[in-house]
């Protein structure tokens, strides 16, 4: 297990799924985790401070990261994982439907990267993960608004990792597949049946999996690692 | 000259740099162009086949009055390219709410816009071929450039969705990867900046707005009926590298 001992993270979309299992595993590796949603997160347990959050507030991201600064004077770690999706096909999607993922999904993790670099930048060092998906890297049919959002988590995490490396501060992308989470679970079994029809291992993964692959990223052991699109799909993207 | 002869195309940002040596060469091509942008073209340069409407991408009743318009008049639209783009050069740290939303806007949810407009008659003569421009920023990271790049790359996804959505239906939808080009946009750029990414490109010097229309007019002719959802790079090498 990498050791991030002393390591101040903050996750975001921590009630379930990938976000529940990337802040237990940075906890559990020894980091001071802050856990935010907009749902209830009361099973993550006293060692993880948990906040409410809706990652679209930019005033909200201001209150928390300024309570982490007050409390540890630093910033080490922030994975932007809060995502919704949306299952309209392009012609049938409203405006609204769209501003709302595109909202979420990429300005959301914008925000979150304006937050942490004003400490990052201060610190001269600190490692963002950013949540994308194999939908950023391909597509399957409808689901419209998700493709755009997710394939611009891409490029904002390159821009970021080459906008700052030389200030200490590493970004990277997570691309997961087919993940048993409360959002996969929630989907049709003939939207899950493309994907996992189609995922060479022939089965989902579970969030910790996801969660192994941000615990390397955000540790020394990446230090050298930056802009990198990190599939963890059972071979989707390799097809 | 006739690769796209009774095609009806609209191109938007079409008057200027790439969007209007699009429309140039569309027409050259037997095409009748609707330029769509907030500035009107020479008409006159671009010949009698090509007609100017105003069109703010952002606008979504300003789109469907747009397409109402080309088949009424027309009873078809076969090509959209959506080229119409703005910059902002502020990186992640320093951009600002307003002009994050206006770039995203414009070069993001105005191509998600188009394409949903277009396929209303595309779909329902079940042909059709969209063109989206995206960039060497929708693929790299840059310094800067934070919400560019960000659209640019929805660009790509939102394309690919659209091509594999709309298939079945006859809309073909890929995107042109541009790299370096002299256009107005890249002529307000700091000269230092233009000369770093020419000196990455490893033909030396960047395009004209001709090299990324031709592609545009493959992407648009029945030559490429066998392409949906993939990326036309024309960069000099740049993303090669």
């Amino acid at each position: 297990m990498d050791n991030l001992t002393g390591r101040v993270a903050l996750v975001t979309g921590a009630a379930q799924g990938i976000g529940h299992a990337v802040a237990t595993a940075l906890a559990a590796a020894g980091a001071e985790v802050t856990a935010t949603d907009i749902r209830d997160q009361s099973d993550l347990g006293d060692h993880i401070r948990t906040r409410s959050h809706d990652v679209t507030d930019d005033r909200r991201w201001r209150e928390i990261v300024a309570e982490i600064e007050a409390d540890h004077g630093r910033l080490d770690i922030l994975v932007n994982n809060a995502g919704v999706s949306g299952y309209d096909d392009l012609h049938d999607l409203s405006l609204t439907e769209w501003n709302r993922i595109v909202g979420i999904n990429q300005t959301g993790v914008l925000l979150g990267m304006q937050h942490a670099l004003r400490l990052m930048r201060a610190q001269q060092s600190g490692s963002i993960v950013n949540i994308s998906s194999i939908c950023g890297a391909v597509s399957v049919p409808g689901v419209a608004a998700y493709h755009a959002s997710k394939h611009a988590v891409l490029t904002m995490t390159k821009n970021a990792a080459v906008s700052y490396a030389r200030e200490g501060i590493r970004a990277n992308a997570v691309l997961p597949g087919w993940i048993r989470t409360p959002l996969t679970l929630g989907q049709t079994g003939e939207l899950n049946g493309v994907f996992l029809d189609a995922t060479p291992m022939g089965v989902g993964g579970e969030p910790s999996d996801v969660a192994d692959a941000v615990c390397f990223l955000v540790s020394d052991r990446a230090r050298f690692v930056t802009g990198v699109d990190l599939p963890v799909d059972g071979g989707y993207l390799a097809r | 000259m006739n690769r796209l002869t009774d095609k009806v195309a609209v191109v938007t940002g079409g008057a200027m740099g790439i969007g209007l040596a699009t429309a140039q060469l569309f027409a050259d091509e037997g095409a009748t162009v609707v330029v769509a942008d907030l500035t009107k073209p020479d008409l006159d340069a671009l010949g009698p086949t090509v007609e100017y409407a105003e069109l703010d991408v952002t606008d979504e009743a300003a789109w469907a009055g747009l397409v109402a318009d080309v088949t009424s008049e027309y009873g078809r639209l076969d090509v959209l390219v959506n080229n119409a783009g703005v910059i902002d050069y502020a990186g992640i740290a320093e951009v600002t709410p307003e002009d994050w939303a206006r770039v995203i806007g414009v070069d993001q949810t105005g191509v998600f816009l188009g394409i949903r407009a277009a396929l209303g008659p595309m779909r329902a003569q079940r042909a059709g071929s969209i063109i989206n421009l995206s960039s060497a920023w929708g693929v790299v990271g840059s310094e800067g450039v934070a919400a560019y790049q960000a659209a640019k790359g929805a660009v790509r996804g939102l394309t690919r969705n659209a091509a594999i959505t709309y298939a079945t239906d006859g809309v073909r939808v890929n995107t042109v990867i541009p790299g370096w080009v002299t256009t107005p946009l890249t002529d307000r750029q700091p000269p230092e900046k233009n000369a770093e990414v020419i000196a990455l490109t490893p033909l030396g010097y960047g395009a004209a707005p001709r090299d990324i229309a031709w592609g545009c007019v493959y992407l648009a002719s029945d030559e490429s009926r066998y392409v949906t959802g993939s990326e036309l790079v024309i960069d000099g090498g740049l993303l090669a590298r």
